[in-house]
């Protein structure tokens, strides 16, 4: 498969990648140099990502020739679990159910997004069809990933560094709603950020990777331009969702209906 | 009128107090007394619902707490706690945010209060001599301010019964006599019979407390 390609672009062997493997020397120095103690952590990362990408080559090679759809939808299923679980990891504070929480929002969003893309805007047939599936929902699920770990933990921090205002608010008579809307407006914003500001400058300041790699890999750099839009609109959609979901299931646990913030559940 | 039947609080595995009750009668002033780290204050957070009781149960008006909308039971029963906790922005409108939540729009019985009194409010304020605080940002304000301001929220509010946290911890002995005859008036302001209104109080300050308070109940005996 890999020949009807090989036309396009120059391939990279793994002794071209040996050579490359030099430009990691400079960091390395750097750190020993300037004794950052990164040494380490360096290593393990670059060999960690050297062995995920690899790993994940064979899959991505197994799942491309595939003619099955559960297998591809069983791929991207595993990718949405993987990017709920790790959005958790990066939050300070954690509740009861938080993983769930994460889990349900970003498979449900994701999918749906993904889904209004493929059979919607690109009609790509079969549907399933892992490449377009894959790459999209993967680019998705990261930014996802990063808006839903943001704004879950700029709620959760609202929820107890403010703890103070939101109870005294609930004794004056505030709903639950009148209480949190504040801390769920601030945390939607924070986890709007980095894509705001990712499409402020974009094709200026950055140029992202998605439409590089489609340059590299031959296409005409106007079709690489236009599937970067559409990206970045799927993205757009996709962080707010996120993180509008997850922060009202994380509301919905933390303050009850009666209303009393169940500081207990956090921890 | 409110009513606590044989409730206990636990923090972790220790009983701070059990088998805890009391009735507060129309028109009375009832004292909470008890060292501190006794649990005075997680009592007045439980009689507001924002802290669930190990066991007991607490009711308003023979109607348990269960069965209230808390909404609702909070603008009956107020409380008024040590720190006001005040968000950004002025005095005013810190004082006018009660007002603008749905339970109070709906023109519910509990208030007088559809609207923000602003020359109520100064005047009130005045009394407690904190004249012109009404624009001034919250951030600028001492602790004795900020407390006067919560103390003053709460005026506005007219509930039927007051839980006050230590409301003068923060202010000097003058001020807190003011505070004493405002929590009187507002008393005699309910209505008659079973309407009339009624205070829960906390204060470190025992003389406070005898002045104010016709009774006193004492945590220290409702421990394990």
């Amino acid at each position: 498969m890999s020949s009807s390609y090989s036309s396009l672009y120059l391939e990279i062997g793994w002794l071209d990648l040996a050579l490359a493997a030099t430009l990691l020397a400079v960091s390395l120095g750097l750190s020993l140099t300037l004794r950052l103690g990164l040494s380490k952590s360096l290593l393990v990362a670059s060999t960690r990502m050297i062995v995920q990408l690899w790993l994940v080559g064979f899959v991505l090679e197994w799942v491309f020739t595939t003619e099955r759809p559960v297998v591809i939808l069983a791929m991207a299923l595993v990718m949405a679990a993987v990017a709920g679980v790790a959005a958790v990891h990066r939050t300070r504070r954690r509740f009861a159910g938080i993983y769930w929480d994460s889990l349900l929002t970003i498979l449900t969003v994701s999918f749906l997004i993904t889904g209004f893309t493929v059979l919607g805007v690109l009609r790509v047939d079969p549907w399933w069809d892992p490449q377009y599936l894959i790459p999209l929902l993967g680019m998705l699920l990261g930014n996802a990933l990063t808006g839903i770990s943001l704004a879950l933990d700029r709620f959760l921090e609202g929820c107890v560094d403010r703890r103070d205002r939101l109870e005294v608010r609930m004794t004056l008579g505030a709903t639950r709603w009148e209480a949190a809307g504040g801390e769920i407006r601030e945390a939607l914003r924070v986890a709007l950020i980095p894509t705001v500001n990712s499409m402020m400058v974009m094709g200026i300041v950055s140029l992202p990777g998605m439409m590089t790699g489609q340059i590299l890999a031959g296409a005409d750099p106007a079709d690489a331009v236009r599937y970067q839009i559409l990206i970045l609109m799927m993205i757009a959609a996709c962080v707010s969702l996120a993180s509008f979901g997850v922060v009202s299931l994380a509301f919905l646990r933390l303050f009850s209906p009666r209303p009393r913030l169940r500081t207990e559940r956090l921890s | 009128m409110l009513t606590l039947r044989d409730a206990g609080r636990r923090v972790g595995d220790r009983w701070l107090w059990r088998h805890l009750s009391f009735t507060l009668e129309p028109g009375e002033s009832l004292g909470i007394e008890g060292p501190s780290g006794s649990g005075k204050t997680l009592l007045l957070r439980a009689l507001v619902g924002l802290d669930r009781l190990d066991e007991g149960e607490a009711a308003l008006d023979e109607r348990p707490l269960e069965d209230w909308d808390l909404t609702r039971y909070r603008c009956r029963v107020l409380l008024v706690p040590q720190d006001p906790a005040l968000e950004e922005g002025t005095v005013e409108e810190n004082l006018r945010l009660p007002f603008t939540f749905r339970v109070r729009r709906d023109g519910h019985r509990a208030a007088k209060s559809d609207d923000f009194d602003r020359d109520r409010a100064r005047s009130l304020l005045e009394r407690l001599g904190a004249d012109d605080l009404l624009d001034r940002p919250v951030r600028d304000l001492s602790a004795g301010e900020r407390q006067r301001v919560g103390f003053v929220r709460a005026m506005l509010l007219e509930p039927r019964i007051l839980l006050l946290d230590e409301p003068s911890a923060h202010v000097d002995p003058g001020r807190a006599e003011a505070m004493e005859r405002m929590v009187g008036e507002w008393k005699d302001g309910g209505g008659e019979g079973e309407d009339r209104r009624a205070a829960v109080w906390i204060s470190h300050d025992a003389g406070q407390l005898r002045r104010v308070t016709d009774r006193r109940i004492s945590l220290a005996e409702a421990g394990p």
